[in-house]
């Protein structure tokens, strides 16, 4: 596994991986996680954690914590190369798609596909929030802190990045 | 961002007439602005620049390519651009909303990603990305909780053991998810499939 080029190595994982991302981002970050941190050993546990709160933060899709892992396993090579491998795929097949189904006719089965895929994403992303939480709720302030966050963001509408930057703030203070 | 689709479902100086497809430059720049503004997610931006501000779909129109975008798999919005983009100027207008949405974006996490490699091990540095780590793992719950509440509602005791079975698989038994989709996926669409068929009957 060692001797294969690392370039090639993501390109492969997250060219793959893009194809079964149903529900986008969120709900394939524990396959994201299984591959980086169990499977090759590009992160640990706490890195993968790291990325995912900093791809939280920054603008732009959330998708691009594959920016990050990329960067982590080969320089900024490995950075454009994850990005596009996990983007590109897609992109096109959706074109594809699109144009096909732009004829009337067909239009039953995209809804009840659709339908279908609902819980599965939900399971996924729930999934998510698990993996990601063993990793970052290692005491009982940072359990609190996630749980706060939670039940606020569920029963207001107020800007996430608040509710981040609370979260960092109160890190400074070493309180989490 | 509390400008939802009401104000674009009726807009009586502006009949469902959309404005004529613009540049090359033009799709690329309107992207990378909207992908720049999302923190958190770009979707809520991207529906104001092309039905609000930019006139370039009708609410129903994106309504429809975001539902082929959501059920087709991938990054949904990064679908969405090529898809939109080329639905307005061919595939080279896909490729300049693609490159618009993704590259300014991917420069600034490269930058995040040399500055964590560089300083990630400073103990201050540590404290904060630990607790806003905290946090986005309360944000993500808050999504899902919002995303399950309908299911909740509608007590599809066959839907609910899906998705349990999902996050049990993945999130408790770590098993890879191609593995676990390819029975899943088939099995929610024959759910999906039969429940319909009870309704029509």
């Amino acid at each position: 596994m060692s001797s294969q080029n690392p370039i090639w190595a993501l390109i492969s994982t997250f060219g793959l991986m893009s194809l079964f991302a149903v529900g986008g981002a969120a709900a394939a970050v524990p396959e994201m996680h299984r591959i980086a941190v169990d499977v090759h050993h590009w992160m640990t546990d706490k890195q993968f954690a790291d990325a995912y709160a900093i791809a939280q933060l920054s603008p732009g899709p959330n998708v691009l914590i594959v920016t990050l892992i990329g960067y982590a396993v080969a320089g900024i090579p490995g950075a454009l190369a994850a990005t596009l491998a996990m983007c590109l795929p897609t992109a096109l097949l959706a074109y594809y798609v699109s144009r096909l189904l732009n004829r009337p006719g067909q239009s039953r089965w995209p809804a009840l596909i659709q339908a279908a895929l609902v819980p599965l994403s939900i399971g996924l992303m729930a999934a998510s929030a698990l993996i990601l939480a063993q990793s970052t709720d290692r005491s009982i302030a940072a359990l609190l802190l996630t749980a706060t966050v939670a039940v606020i963001a569920s029963v207001s509408r107020v800007n996430p990045l608040w509710l981040l930057l609370a979260g960092g703030l109160l890190g400074f203070a070493g309180i989490v | 961002m509390s400008t939802d689709s009401a104000p674009a479902a009726q807009q009586p100086d502006h009949p469902a007439v959309c404005a004529p497809p613009p540049g090359l430059l033009a799709l690329f720049l309107a992207f990378a602005r909207m992908s720049l503004a999302g923190f958190g997610g770009v979707l809520v931006f991207a529906r104001h620049a092309i039905v609000d501000q930019h006139r370039w779909m009708t609410a129903d129109e994106f309504n429809e390519t975001f539902a082929l975008c959501h059920f087709l798999p991938g990054p949904n919005i990064v679908n969405l651009s090529m898809v939109f983009g080329s639905r307005l100027r061919g595939i080279a207008g896909g490729v300049a909303a693609f490159t618009g949405l993704l590259l300014p974006p991917t420069l600034i996490m490269t930058v995040l990603g040399i500055i964590y490699a560089r300083f990630g091990d400073v103990e201050v540095l540590r404290r904060i990305l630990a607790g806003i780590s905290c946090a986005a793992v309360g944000l993500l719950i808050a999504v899902v909780f919002r995303m399950m509440t309908p299911l909740l509602k509608r007590m599809d005791v066959v839907v609910l053991i899906l998705m349990l079975g999902v996050f049990t698989a993945i999130g408790v038994f770590r098993w890879p998810l191609q593995a676990v989709l390819l029975i899943a996926i088939p099995l929610s669409i024959a759910v999906a499939y039969a429940m319909r068929r009870k309704v029509a009957a």
